[in-house]
């Protein structure tokens, strides 16, 4: 029981993590809520389904595929549709919904409506705390917290990463001081979309594939980021472990708990907030621009 | 009676007339009223009704969140309450409509206060996306009390709106015209004007005598209040209130009208449900891709008219006068109130207007520094 709760609970923290940090970034550097992020995320998932199932690719050739079409995908998007639109805030916010629309709908236009599945990358399980965990959970997890010290060591320790927290920090100064915030946007909604790509990669084995499957993890997104302070990474890590925490707990010990779990980590949410209005780690963005 | 006439008719020319943005609206409304009278064809009717009460639920978000800039990302929680509310005292009670709407009304008012006392605490992008959460909680709730609720199927077989579909046509109508009216008129008062002042800075009107959090609960009790009109006359025109009335797409959908057709004007959120839901309808004659053109179409639009369409239009047909700020229409040579001259390359060009709002973008920072 405990350690159901556990694997289920690291399994679903290291995912929202994943997503929450891309989200969190974009936001952070590019100052845009942006909508269509998981929307990222099925597409991802669907690439990974055409190359291994329709065009018989090893999986590997299909998790490289995706990520690399979506990185292109975003930086696409973002350069041609919201970086000329960024002094409209409310515009570059329906936008991204419209992306994420259109993504849907291409999606259900090519593959239709039906629930569709990839092979999981490796087989067999084994046996921790008294809980069969199978092999691709194990995966998952060390891929997640890989590439989430991949992306901490590029903020932390490179030039790029110093530009992207310059920007975050005050673009306008970061402008002046000759770092391009147009160009530190759009490779930034590159990594997050990378992110997202990974995430969708890692993901897919997992869960149905469905042209929908962006809807609810994005209100998940949304809460764990404000939740955890918008643009912060410690807050998005600590914010997806504390929803997915009670999520799972929720499922767990309510009976039908399963249709509360959303309502349940929002409330979680909304009571953070009151406590603290800038979430965990956020810093008051409001003062400074 | 003629001279009352002849008044009418000289202030119709003087106020309605002269401008061509009003002019159209006006011709437009008429047309609206008139036209079922002539073709009564119940789909045209069905969808001009629902056009109606979407484009009060669409002024109601474009008053909390065009007007007061508490942009809600949550405004369904309005309509789903109202539509509820209205839904359980119908049947479960009998109440006839007349009853059941202006109680599914007030019911929003209070889910306004229970949604904005906590958001009083929350600034920016903060308060967005807690607002998304609440229709999603109570959505969970619906979902918990199944018995009460209907659960996924709702509750249904409501009393019609009307016994026939044309009188159904023009309450949905009356209300609507009445409603966005009435939003319109708040918004030009003093009250819209304090709104105004909270949207561009809130510490300065704080710092004006302005009790800042009284009027933003003001601000979330009247769109509520319009937003629960709509959820009222939808449920029984659908004589349904289901969990989809609460999702986040109601949400988006009332965010998309008002931003495509223009944020803070009211009008332009009623044009743009004008344009956009017909527009849906009639992309049914290609139903696999009408989704797709419905986004693809807003995005294009949005990404060559950043400050929605009724805007962009009312730019082009009409220009403001340098000196005194009226209106005037684009083919006048000089401005009808003081007589300059208008042709003077004065205007506002898209580039001064990005200029303006980098200059404002600058001073905000240095005060903020």
């Amino acid at each position: 029981m405990l350690g159901n709760l556990l694997v289920s609970t690291l399994m679903s923290a290291s995912v929202y993590a994943m997503l929450a940090v891309g989200f969190s970034l974009t936001f952070g550097v590019a100052r845009i809520i942006n909508l269509a992020h998981t929307a990222f995320y099925m597409v991802a998932s669907y690439i990974i389904f055409t190359a291994t199932m329709k065009m018989g690719l090893p999986l590997y050739v299909g998790v490289v595929a995706a990520v690399s079409l979506v990185v292109l995908l975003a930086m696409v998007t973002y350069k041609v549709l919201v970086d000329p639109m960024r002094e409209h805030e409310t515009t570059v916010l329906i936008l991204t919904i419209g992306v994420a629309l259109v993504l849907q709908e291409l999606m259900f236009l090519w593959f239709g409506g039906y629930f569709r599945s990839v092979p999981t990358a490796v087989e067999g399980f084994t046996t921790l705390l008294g809980v069969r965990v199978s092999y691709q959970y194990v995966l998952t997890i060390c891929v997640l917290i890989v590439t989430l010290a991949l992306v901490w060591l590029l903020l932390m320790k490179t030039r790029l990463g110093l530009a992207i927290r310059a920007t975050a920090q005050d673009r306008e100064i970061a402008n002046v001081m000759g770092m391009s915030d147009s160009r530190t946007a759009t490779i930034t909604v590159g990594i997050a979309a990378a992110l997202a790509a990974i995430a969708g990669a890692i993901v897919a084995p997992l869960f149905i594939i469905e042209p929908r499957i962006w809807l609810s993890p994005l209100t998940v997104v949304l809460a764990i980021s404000v939740l955890g302070g918008l643009g912060s990474l410690k807050g998005s890590i600590l914010g997806a472990v504390i929803i997915a925490l009670s999520e799972n707990l929720v499922v767990f010990l309510v009976p039908q708990g399963a249709f509360f779990k959303g309502a349940f980590s929002l409330l979680i949410m909304i009571v953070v907030l009151l406590i603290r209005p800038e979430g965990l780690y956020g810093v008051a963005f409001e003062e400074e621009r | 009676m003629r001279r009352y006439l002849a008044y009418l008719w000289r202030e119709f020319r003087g106020e309605i007339l002269v401008l061509p943005g009003r002019t159209i609206l006006f011709s437009a409304t008429a047309i609206l009223l008139i036209l079922p009278l002539l073709y009564p064809h119940p789909y045209l009717l069905r969808i001009l009704a629902l056009t109606f009460i979407f484009a009060i639920f669409a002024a109601s978000w474009d008053l909390l969140s065009g007007f007061v800039g508490q942009l809600n990302l949550g405004h369904a929680i309005f309509f789903g309450v109202a539509a509820y509310a209205s839904a359980i005292l119908n049947l479960r009670l009998g109440l006839p409509i007349i009853i059941t709407i202006p109680v599914g009304a007030v019911a929003a008012v209070v889910a306004g206060l229970v949604v904005g006392i906590p958001c009083l605490r929350l600034k920016g992008q903060y308060l967005s996306l807690a607002t998304l959460a609440f229709p999603v909680i109570l959505m969970g709730l619906v979902f918990m009390f199944t018995e009460f609720t209907g659960g996924e199927l709702g509750v249904s077989g409501l009393t019609r709106l009307a016994p026939t579909r044309l009188h159904e046509y023009y309450i949905s109508a009356f209300v609507g015209v009445l409603s966005i009216l009435a939003i319109w008129k708040i918004t030009d008062s003093k009250l819209g004007l304090v709104l105004h002042a909270i949207r561009e800075d809130e510490v300065a009107a704080r710092a004006s005598g302005i009790n800042t959090s009284q009027y933003k609960l003001i601000a979330f009790c009247l769109s509520g209040l319009f937003a629960g009109i709509a959820g009222g006359l939808y449920a029984h025109f659908m004589r349904i209130a289901g969990p989809q009335s609460l999702s986040m797409l109601t949400s988006f959908q009332a965010i998309i009208w008002t931003i495509f057709g223009g944020i803070a004007t009211i009008y332009g959120a009623v044009v743009g449900v004008f344009v956009l839901f017909p527009m849906l309808e009639v992309l049914r004659v290609a139903p696999e891709i009408r989704l797709l053109l419905y986004a693809a179409i807003i995005v294009l639009v949005l990404r060559f008219m950043p400050e929605g369409l009724a805007p962009w239009v009312v730019d082009r047909l009409e220009r403001e006068c340098p000196r005194c700020k009226e209106h005037n229409a684009f083919t006048r040579r000089e401005c009808r109130v003081c007589g300059t001259p208008l042709r003077v390359p004065l205007q506002k060009t898209p580039v001064s207007g990005e200029h303006m709002s980098g200059g404002e973008g600058l001073s905000a920072s240095q005060e903020g520094g």
